[in-house]
C-alpha cells in the first residue's frame, strides 16, 4: 500500500531538506519512492509543498486531494490551505507558527483565527510550536526537523533509523544539533 | 534522483563531451549537475540561442553535445533548431525543452512538440527519473543512426520529482572524424533543397521504425478501454486504472503510426490523455481513428489521477471544498534591492516595462510599478516601441527595467537598436550580481563561470558606454536618495540613458547586512511608510505599531531609510 505524505510550508522554511530525510528513510527501508517539489519563482515567502509517496511501486510522483496519510506544516495557514489533501483519517502534524502572507500584510486579507482549534474538530491533529522549542535547543533553525520527529511517530520507521538518515543527510556540524531536535520533536 | 539529475547522467553515461544552456526553471539543474561531471565540458551561455549553436558547432566536429532549455528558451534557440534539422549531425545532438504544464515560473504554457513537429525533429518523452536517463542514452542512439538533432521533453513535474534510478558506466564513444561538407552543414537554398527532401524521408523511416522502439510499447490488459499517452500523465493513467491497456509513447513525434493503428483496433474506447495541446490526439484523429481526448480533458495546467477518476470512471474525488484562505504569493525576499529601486519608482509614479526576472514581482501590490513584461529582453523594445509610437514627451514617466543577467541575455541587442534609431528612453539594469530567480546562477558579466572558474567579467557599464550612450549612471540600490535624484534627472533628458543600479542578491552567500534593523521603543507613529514596500519581515502589531521579525530581517535598512521619525533602529 503506497503511503502519501506532503509537506507545506513557506518558501524559506526548509521543506526541501526535511524532504531529503524522508526521501532517504524510504529509500533505505528498501521502498520504492517518488518525491515532488515545486521550485517556485522567487526564492522565498511563497506557498510551497512537496509530495512524497513511498510503497512496492509508486506510479505518479503527486498526493491528490483526499489522499494524504500524513500532511507536515510548517506554518498554520499552509496548514488550513493544504487540509482537504488529508485522508479521512490522515494525521495533520502542524508547527503553530504563524507568518502574515503579503495579502495580509497589505490589509487585502484576514489572517484566520483559531485555525488549529477549527483543523481539530475533522482532523487528528499533532501539534507544537517548534520555533520556540528551536529557540530552547539554541538553533532557530532546526524547528523543521523538531516537526519532522513529531511526524516521524505516524510513520514507519525506527527511531534509530531517523536518526541514521539524519547524520547521513545534514551537514557534518550540524548532525548533533539535528538529532537533537529530531529528538525534541519525536518524543513529544 | 531528481529527473534534471538524470538526465545530465544520461548525458554522463552516453558519453556526451560538451553542454551548453542558459538557466531556466525547470531546466537549470541539468546543467548544474553536468557540471559535477569533469569529463564533460559544461557551460552558461548567455542564451539559449548561443548555447544551441554552441552544440551544434561541437557536434559537427564530432563529439556527442546537449543543449537545455526551458521550453521558451526553445523559441530563442529556433533559428538555429530550424536549420540544423536540415543540416542533422555528425556526433550526436540532444536538445532538452523542460515545459511548464500549470506555470509553475513561466510566462506561458507553451508545448515544446508543437515547435518539433515544424522544425521536423524527432522528440522523446521520459515519464519518470530511471527514463530520463536512459531516453537521454537512446536520443544520442538515433541522433547519430538517422542523422538528426533530437529533442527530449520533459515537463516541471518530470523535472522536480525524485525517483530512483540504477546507474551506468560512461560509454567510451570516439570522436566522429570531421571531413568538411559543404552540402550537409552549408545551409544556402541550392544546399538546403536537397536536405530538405532527406529530412522529410528521415521522418518517415522513424515514424516506420518507431513500431519496433522499445520505448515505444503496448501494455495489454483489459481492453475495453485503452489510453494513448506519453510522459508523466502514464504514471497518472497507471495510478487510476492499473487494469486498463496502455500504449505508452516514448518518442511522440513523429508517431509511430502502425503500431497506433494496431492498438486501437484492440481496444473497445480509446482515450488519449495528453497534458496540453492535442497533438497525438489530431494526428490519430486524422487517420480516421475514434477516440476520446480533449473533448473530456482540459488544454490547461498539470494533468492528474483524480481528472481519470472524475470524468472516465466517473468518481466522486473532491471531497472536501478547499478551505477560503488569503493568497500567499512568492514575494522579494526581505533585504532584495529591487524592493529599494521599487519603491523609488512608486514614489516618483512611474511605469515600468519589465522583464523576466524575481524583479518581475514589481507588478503586484504594494509595489505596483511594472506594467509589461513579455519575455526575456523585452522591456527595453517595448519601451522603444512605445516612444516611437506616442513621443518622446509620452515616456517621460517611464523606464524599462532588466536584470543583470536578461540584460546579457537579449536586453543588449535592445539596447543596441535604442543608440542606433535616437531613442530618448531610460534603462534601469538592476544588476544583483547573479542570475536570481533561477536560484544562482552566474553569467558573463559575474566573473565566474559554470564550472567555477574566475574568469574576465563583462563590465555592463563599459559595454553601454561602448555603444556611444553618453549618460550611464550606477548607483548602489539602496541610496534611495540618490537614486531618486538620478532618476527624475535621466528620465527628464532628451537622450537614451542607463542607471545601473548595483546590490547583489541578499541570498547570494556571504552577502549578509552586518545589523538588523527593529523598531525603536515607543517612537512608532504609525504612519505606515515602512510597509510601503511589503517587506515580510515587517508587521503591524495589534496597537498599529511596527513589530520586525529578528529571523526574517536581512538588515538592508530601507524601512529605516523611509521612516521620518527615527523610529527604526540597526541594531
Amino acid at each position: 500500500m503506497t503511503k502519501n505524505i506532503m509537506i507545506v510550508g513557506v518558501g524559506g522554511q526548509g521543506t526541501l531538506l526535511t524532504s531529503r530525510i524522508l526521501g532517504g528513510i524510504t529509500l533505505d527501508a528498501g521502498y520504492d519512492v517518488k518525491l515532488s517539489e515545486v521550485h517556485g519563482m522567487a526564492q522565498r515567502g511563497g506557498s510551497v509543498v512537496t509530495f512524497v509517496r513511498y510503497g512496492e511501486k509508486v506510479a505518479e510522483p503527486i498526493v491528490e486531494e483526499g489522499q494524504a496519510d500524513v500532511l507536515i506544516a510548517f506554518e498554520k495557514l499552509e496548514a488550513l490551505r493544504y487540509s482537504h489533501f488529508l485522508k479521512k483519517d490522515g494525521v495533520l502534524v502542524v508547527n503553530e507558527q504563524r507568518i502574515e502572507p503579503i495579502t495580509v500584510v497589505t490589509g487585502a486579507a484576514q489572517y484566520p483565527d483559531n485555525i488549529v482549534e477549527g483543523l481539530e474538530r475533522e482532523h487528528t491533529v499533532y501539534k507544537m510550536d517548534a520555533m520556540e522549542e528551536a529557540k530552547r535547543l539554541g538553533n532557530s533553525k532546526v524547528f523543521n526537523i523538531i516537526v519532522l520527529g513529531m511526524a516521524a511517530r505516524h510513520m514507519d520507521f525506527s527511531k534509530e533509523a531517523w536518526l541514521e538518515v539524519i547524520e547521513k543527510t545534514v551537514p557534518p556540524k550540524t548532525i548533533e544539533i539535528n538529532q537533537k531536535a529530531f529528538l525534541a520533536g519525536y518524543g513529544a | 534522483m531528481l529527473g534534471n539529475e538524470a538526465i545530465a547522467r544520461g548525458a554522463y553515461e552516453a558519453g556526451v563531451k560538451v553542454s551548453a544552456a542558459y538557466p531556466g526553471t525547470p531546466s537549470t539543474e541539468i546543467s548544474e549537475n553536468i557540471a559535477l561531471y569533469d569529463e564533460i565540458y559544461a557551460e552558461w551561455s548567455p542564451n539559449e540561442k548561443v548555447a544551441t549553436e554552441v552544440a551544434i558547432g561541437a557536434s559537427i566536429s564530432g563529439v556527442r553535445a546537449m543543449a537545455s532549455m526551458k521550453h521558451v528558451g526553445v523559441n530563442v534557440a529556433s533559428d538555429p533548431l530550424y536549420t540544423i534539422s536540415y543540416g542533422g549531425v555528425n556526433g550526436g545532438l540532444v536538445l532538452v525543452a523542460a515545459d511548464d504544464p500549470g506555470l509553475y515560473s513561466s510566462q506561458n504554457e507553451q508545448d515544446t512538440r508543437c515547435v518539433a513537429r515544424a522544425a521536423l525533429v524527432p522528440v522523446l518523452e521520459p515519464s519518470d527519473s530511471q527514463e530520463a536517463k536512459d531516453f537521454v542514452k537512446f536520443a544520442y542512439e538515433i541522433s547519430e543512426k538517422y542523422d538528426t538533432p533530437v529533442i527530449v521533453r520533459t515537463t516541471t513535474r518530470l523535472a522536480h520529482s525524485q525517483g530512483t534510478v540504477t546507474l551506468e558506466e560512461r560509454m567510451e564513444v570516439e570522436d566522429k572524424p570531421y571531413e568538411r561538407n559543404p552540402g550537409k552543414f552549408v545551409m544556402m537554398p541550392g544546399n538546403a533543397i536537397g536536405r530538405h527532401v532527406y529530412v522529410e524521408q528521415r521522418m518517415k523511416a522513424m515514424a516506420e521504425d518507431g513500431c519496433g522502439f522499445a520505448i515505444n510499447k503496448a501494455e495489454y490488459n483489459d481492453t475495453s478501454v485503452g489510453f494513448i499517452t506519453s510522459g508523466i500523465p502514464y504514471q497518472y493513467v497507471k495510478e487510476a486504472c492499473p487494469d486498463a491497456s496502455v500504449l505508452k509513447l516514448g518518442m511522440v513525434h513523429p508517431l509511430p503510426r502502425k503500431l497506433i493503428e494496431e492498438f486501437a483496433s484492440k481496444v473497445d474506447k480509446l482515450y488519449i490523455f495528453e497534458e496540453l495541446e492535442p497533438v497525438i490526439e489530431e494526428q490519430v484523429k486524422s487517420w480516421g481513428i475514434e477516440a476520446v481526448g480533449k473533448e473530456i480533458f482540459t488544454l490547461q495546467g498539470e494533468y492528474s489521477a483524480n481528472l481519470i477518476r472524475e470524468k472516465i470512471l466517473k468518481e466522486e474525488v473532491s471531497g472536501k471544498a478547499p478551505a477560503q484562505v488569503p493568497a500567499r504569493p512568492p514575494i522579494l525576499c526581505p533585504g532584495c534591492p529591487h524592493r529599494s529601486v521599487y519603491s523609488v519608482l512608486n514614489k516618483l509614479g512611474i511605469h515600468a516595462a519589465g522583464d523576466i526576472g524575481c524583479y518581475t514581482l514589481g507588478a503586484v501590490p504594494p509595489l505596483n510599478v511594472i506594467d509589461t513584461t513579455i519575455c526575456m529582453g523585452a522591456s527595453i523594445s517595448t519601451l522603444h516601441g512605445m516612444e516611437k509610437a506616442k513621443g518622446k514627451e509620452y515616456i517621460k514617466n517611464w523606464v524599462a527595467v532588466i536584470g543583470d543577467s536578461t540584460f546579457m541575455h537579449t536586453g543588449v541587442n535592445s539596447l543596441m537598436n535604442m543608440v542606433y534609431n535616437q531613442a530618448t528612453g531610460t534603462v534601469m539594469i538592476l544588476d544583483n550580481s547573479t542570475t536570481g530567480m533561477t536560484g544562482h546562477q552566474d553569467h558573463a558579466a559575474t566573473g565566474k563561470t559554470l564550472k567555477g572558474e574566475i574568469v574576465p567579467a563583462i563590465n555592463i557599464f563599459q559595454l553601454c558606454k561602448a555603444m556611444g550612450i553618453e549618460h550611464v549612471v550606477e548607483v548602489e540600490a539602496f541610496d534611495t536618495e540618490k537614486l531618486e535624484k538620478v532618476v527624475k534627472e535621466e528620465v527628464a533628458r532628451d537622450a537614451v540613458s542607463v542607471i545601473i543600479t548595483k546590490a547583489p542578491c541578499v541570498l547570494l552567500k556571504g552577502n549578509v547586512f552586518p545589523n538588523k534593523c527593529k523598531p525603536v521603543e515607543d517612537a512608532c507613529k504609525k504612519c505606515g511608510m515602512c510597509l510601503k514596500p511589503g517587506c515580510p519581515a515587517l508587521t503591524k502589531n495589534p496597537d498599529g505599531s511596527i513589530a520586525i521579525d529578528e529571523t526574517m530581517c536581512n538588515g538592508c535598512g530601507l524601512c529605516k531609510q523611509l521612516c521620518k521619525f527615527d523610529a527604526i533602529e540597526t541594531v
